[in-house]
């Protein structure tokens, strides 16, 4: 077996708020009918944690799930229980329509934290990130400059962006740019 | 700058997270069609001076179609609504009522 390697391994950037590129995680995105039973218990017996409501995301122990439509969820695991995991849905799914599929290797992730860590994002996206829109266990599918990217916080003043893989670099660049020491805004 | 709500999300969506799918409610002249049909199904559009139905894409978010109300002169937004259906629902019709009273497009009004 290869060994996983993220797009952009241990990057890092030390501004006025800090940019880390995360090692890789295990993703595994579900679609199916939201208010099917067997699509709801199968999710809770393979991950231990229910369908989120529309735009949250919710945290268990090592894992999370995330509302990304209305007929998509995407798990978040530790990389090598994801194929315990798919294989647990894929056969509590069997007779249901449904698709479960690992797509841990498709996305970057970056770990975007310090103080003014809404003013690095503020920069780059036309959604509304202040404390009230984007708070604890909300999950926003946005654009980044130019690229589509999803943001949710994963503790006080830090966040998580999620992005496609072949644009990591470029995703890595702007917030590096937005963090640029002397930039900050001081907004929120 | 033009800011929609996603009737899936629920997310106030700028313009610049969104693509832009042109008329809304068009029925389809397919085969077996007069040629006249065709030909409207595929090149009449409106373009109106007021009230006006538009389709959108949230491209950057969920990556779902949705339907706008909305008004071409002031960019007032109406309201949205899924794309599920073949004709503007009894509540956008009545908020732009409310608003423009006497309003029409196409068939509807």
């Amino acid at each position: 077996m290869s060994e996983p390697v993220s797009a952009l391994a241990g990057a890092r950037f030390d501004g006025f708020a800090k940019v880390e590129a995360l090692p890789p995680r295990g993703m595994v995105t579900v679609r199916g009918d939201f208010e099917s039973a067997a699509l709801q218990a199968a999710v809770r017996s393979a991950v231990g944690i229910d369908v989120p409501e529309t735009g949250r995301v919710l945290f268990g122990v090592g894992t999370a799930i995330a509302w990304l439509s209305p007929d998509e969820l995407m798990v978040f695991c530790a990389y090598d229980a994801v194929p315990e995991i798919v294989v647990g849905l894929q056969n509590a799914l069997a007779d249901t329509h449904a698709l479960v599929v690992d797509v841990s290797d498709a996305r970057a992730l970056f770990r975007v934290s310090g103080l003014d860590v809404r003013e690095v994002l503020a920069k780059l996206t036309p959604a509304d990130v202040s404390p009230n829109a984007l708070g604890p266990g909300v999950l926003r599918r946005t654009r980044l400059a130019q690229v589509p990217a999803g943001i949710w916080m994963t503790g006080e003043s830090a966040f998580e962006v999620m992005c496609f893989r072949s644009v990591a670099q470029y995703v890595f660049d702007i917030l590096k740019g937005a963090a640029i020491p002397g930039s900050e805004v001081g907004y929120f | 700058m033009l800011i929609l709500r996603c009737p899936y999300c629920g997310v106030m969506a700028d313009e610049t997270e969104l693509v832009p799918g042109g008329e809304a409610h068009l029925k389809r002249s397919g085969p077996g069609s007069s040629d006249d049909d065709f030909e409207g199904y595929l090149f009449h559009r409106e373009n109106p001076k007021g009230v006006h139905f538009e389709r959108w894409r949230h491209s950057a978010g969920c990556g779902k179609w949705f339907h706008a109300a909305r008004c071409t002169v002031t960019l007032e937004v109406f309201g949205t609504y899924p794309a599920q259906v073949t004709e503007p629902p009894q509540e956008i019709r009545e908020a732009i009522s409310s608003k423009r009273p006497g309003w029409s497009w196409r068939e509807y009004e």
